[in-house]
């Protein structure tokens, strides 16, 4: 599968990355299945919460609260998070994130590290960090661990291997586990994966980790996770180094109790998370001696900044926007070029480029509304989408340049077209003249187009279009009201 | 009741039948119709590809036209969902106090086509006879920004005639987005190949919906593919009516 790590810098826009992902019909009966499942999984536990759309209010609400006073919080955070024995870095980038967490583990005194699965570190590129300074880090989520052995990349959130199959799966633990005779069955591959894990959660002294949320009021960090095998990251190692966003802040241990409903039945269709796992700072008695945790801006405060796109921050990453997306169905994950894909992705990764890069994923979506009828935190996506499109155009509108986009010539003609009924009449009589060329009679003797030029013949590759009657509603109208223009 | 028609800019070029079928369906039930003449278009197209200083004077020139009407009907779901779920915020955004109070009191009157039918009038007979199999498809603003629920399929079950058959995943989007569907052409002809293979499991000589812009896309398909099924509005079929012998 795609070779490079996911980097929005480089990816391709999207029409063509997903044109390429749609060549896989393997990856694309992959992910309509899985996504067919995780949905079916989360209606159903959805669908038994009399208070679903209450929670969700609550869980919105909680987020919003967060964001408005986001620095309160983390500062509260970091105060009792210091309390408690834990080390709190500050990194304003991902560079300075990857800085930080190469120097402690190195000053760990470990050239390996266990790793939780972490989107954050994802987003990092940490792996590649950490290997390029000589550690080596051995992923632990089983998704992850498949990602990492097959050398690919996450194309779901929070199942990161979605795109593969068990044959598959089976196939990448044969080569590099050296298992030829390995069965194909989950239990045969929940078994490899754990006799090659379980010797490094008892020999590898180091932990790196993402979180679900920080609780400001105690200075607690929250992990939750299907497998057990993160409570083992969590545990084991002598060092627990733990890198989140700083939209990872709740401001009681209380807001829990909505967001650890919200987030199992939306993210894997479970009522609870079968391990979720809550530390502070660190216990002489039990668990890590040290506890490291970065707080990594990386872009997080410029949207922030944005009125209408701060909602974006609110995402508790459940995936279920992804599951429900008609468009991420059937493309997976990797066309969007970011390890976030599906409708998260394309608000957030534009957004943390500073839309100076991913300004196609904007786009990538029918405003359909099938991913913010599903957000536990009630992010209207469709709405940040369209607000992001308007900064797209505005960016490639501005300048000289902007005079020779042919997109905006032609929105403005139409728009000044619209703002006069005695213009767009004429351009109604225009149109039918401009088309006739083009119309061909099917065999009932009916007008069709089947070829449009330039950006319309993407409309034309798969689609007729009826040619325009002869008559319009409002000429009808007036005919029939007997006043003639 | 005297109902201001906003027939929309593509039904009035690409879709007058509907708009005929509107004014049928109204008068037979006794209302007065009425056309304001200056209208053209609500900004959708604008709004939605992210032309947000294009769209404004068409949100003024809609609130300018219809001002003065007692009820507005829209047969476009995703026009009507346009005007709900942005133009309040569009109005407040340029700080526009006149424009703000305009739109708020103007948005209550307004009205999608099935949704005058049920919620408004509290009909779901209207008398009309289609003696054909047809299929629903519930597009997406229709679904998710109104809440048409099943209004539109109560009001087809009403008809006369008609065999209503089930559509597969009937709340997944055709595919169509506007600018999407060229945009992003190959996505969304996938999307469009899995409504139109849903649309022909059913059996259907028709496929039905709130909407225009989804069925023309639909409709594109299942011409190209020589499927011999048509695609037409939910106001052709309750316009739909028995020949009665002389
Ligand atoms: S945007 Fe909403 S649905 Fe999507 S991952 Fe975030 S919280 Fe979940």
């Amino acid at each position: 599968m795609s070779a490079g790590p996911l980097d929005p810098k480089t990816a391709p826009a999207f029409p063509m990355a997903a044109k390429a992902a749609m060549g896989d019909s393997q990856l694309r009966s992959n992910v309509r299945h899985a996504t067919d499942v995780i949905q079916a999984k989360r209606a159903r536990v959805v669908d038994e919460m009399p208070d679903w759309q209450a929670l969700r209010e609550a869980g919105k609400q909680i987020r919003e609260h967060t964001m408005r006073h986001l620095d309160f919080y983390l500062e509260q955070f970091e105060a009792n998070c210091t309390r408690a024995g834990g080390v709190v870095h500050w990194a304003r980038d991902a560079a300075e994130a990857r800085r930080i967490v190469v120097s402690l583990v190195k000053a760990s005194g470990s050239d390996e590290v266990i790793k939780i699965k972490s989107m954050t570190t994802e987003e990092i590129q940490l792996n590649a960090a950490l290997e390029a300074a000589g550690i080596q880090p051995y992923e632990t989520d089983l998704a992850e661990l498949i990602i990492q052995l097959g050398q690919d990349q996450p194309s779901h959130i929070v199942v990161p291997a979605l795109h593969k199959n068990r044959q598959q799966i089976r196939e990448i633990f044969q080569r590099t586990m050296h298992l030829p005779n390995l069965g194909d069955q989950p239990q045969d591959l929940a078994d490899a994966a754990r006799l090659f894990l379980r010797e490094k959660f008892l020999r590898v002294k180091t932990g790196v980790s993402g979180a679900n949320f920080l609780i400001a009021e105690t200075g607690g960090v929250c992990v939750v996770e299907s497998e057990g095998n993160g409570r083992m990251c969590l545990t084991l190692p002598e060092t627990l180094i733990t890198i989140a966003g700083i939209d990872k802040v709740l401001p009681r241990y209380q807001d829990l109790e909505v967001t650890l409903q919200l987030l199992p039945r939306s993210a894997t269709g479970e009522r609870m998370n079968p391990y979720n796992s809550i530390w502070t700072g660190v216990d002489p008695a039990d668990g890590p001696r040290v506890f490291h945790i970065v707080l990594m801006d990386n872009a997080r405060t410029e949207i922030l900044a944005d009125e209408e796109a701060r909602q974006t921050l609110n995402c508790i990453r459940c995936g279920a926007c992804q599951n429900a997306c008609p468009v991420y169905r059937q493309t997976g994950g990797h066309a969007y070029g970011s390890v976030y894909a599906g409708p998260i992705g394309a608000i957030l990764t534009p957004q943390l480029q500073e839309m100076h890069h991913a300004q196609s994923l904007p786009y990538a979506s029918s405003l359909c509304g099938a991913c913010y009828e599903v957000c536990p935190v009630k992010i209207n996506i469709p709405e940040v989408l369209i607000h992001l499109r308007n900064k797209v155009v505005l960016q490639n509108t501005s300048g000289i340049a902007g005079l020779f986009d042919v997109e905006a010539a032609a929105m403005k003609a139409m728009a000044a077209i619209f703002r006069s009924e005695r213009r767009f009449r004429a351009a109604q009589r225009l149109g039918r003249i401009a088309e006739t060329p083009l119309v061909r009679k099917d065999e009932h003797g009916l007008g069709w187009i089947s070829w449009l030029p330039g950006m319309l013949g993407g409309w034309s590759q798969t689609r007729d279009l009826r040619e325009m009657p002869k008559e319009t509603f409002r000429d009808w109208w007036e005919k029939r009201s007997g006043h003639d223009n | 009741m005297r109902v201001s028609l906003f027939i929309t800019c593509y039904n009035d070029t690409l879709f007058p039948s509907t708009g005929k079928s509107v004014v049928r369906v109204l008068e037979r039930l006794g209302h007065t119709v009425d056309f304001p003449r200056g209208q053209t278009c609500c900004g959708q197209m604008h709004w939605n590809t992210g032309y947000q200083a294009e769209a404004l004077p068409l949100l003024q020139r809609f609130v300018d036209q219809f001002r003065a009407a007692e009820v507005v009907v829209i047969p476009s779901s995703s026009c009507v969902a346009m005007m709900r779920d942005h133009y309040p915020k569009m109005a407040a955004e340029i700080d526009d106090v006149r424009l703000t109070a305009d739109v708020a009191a103007l948005l209550p009157k307004v009205f999608e086509f099935s949704e005058f039918l049920t919620k408004r009038l509290g009909l779901e007979d209207v008398g009309a006879y289609y003696p054909h199999r047809v299929t629903y498809h519930a597009s997406c603003h229709g679904l998710r920004s109104l809440s048409l629920g099943d209004g539109p399929l109560r009001l087809l079950k009403a008809v006369r005639g008609i065999d209503l058959v089930a559509l597969d995943r009937v709340e997944q989007c055709c595919g169509f987005g506007g600018t999407f569907a060229v945009k992003n052409a190959a996505v969304s002809s996938a999307m469009l190949e899995e409504k139109i293979s849903a649309v022909l499991d059913t059996g259907a000589d028709a496929c039905t919906a709130c909407d225009n812009s989804c069925l023309m896309h639909i409709q594109g398909a299942l011409h190209r593919q020589h499927t011999g099924v048509r695609t037409l509005h939910l106001a052709d079929i309750l316009a739909g009516e028995e020949e009665v012998q002389a």
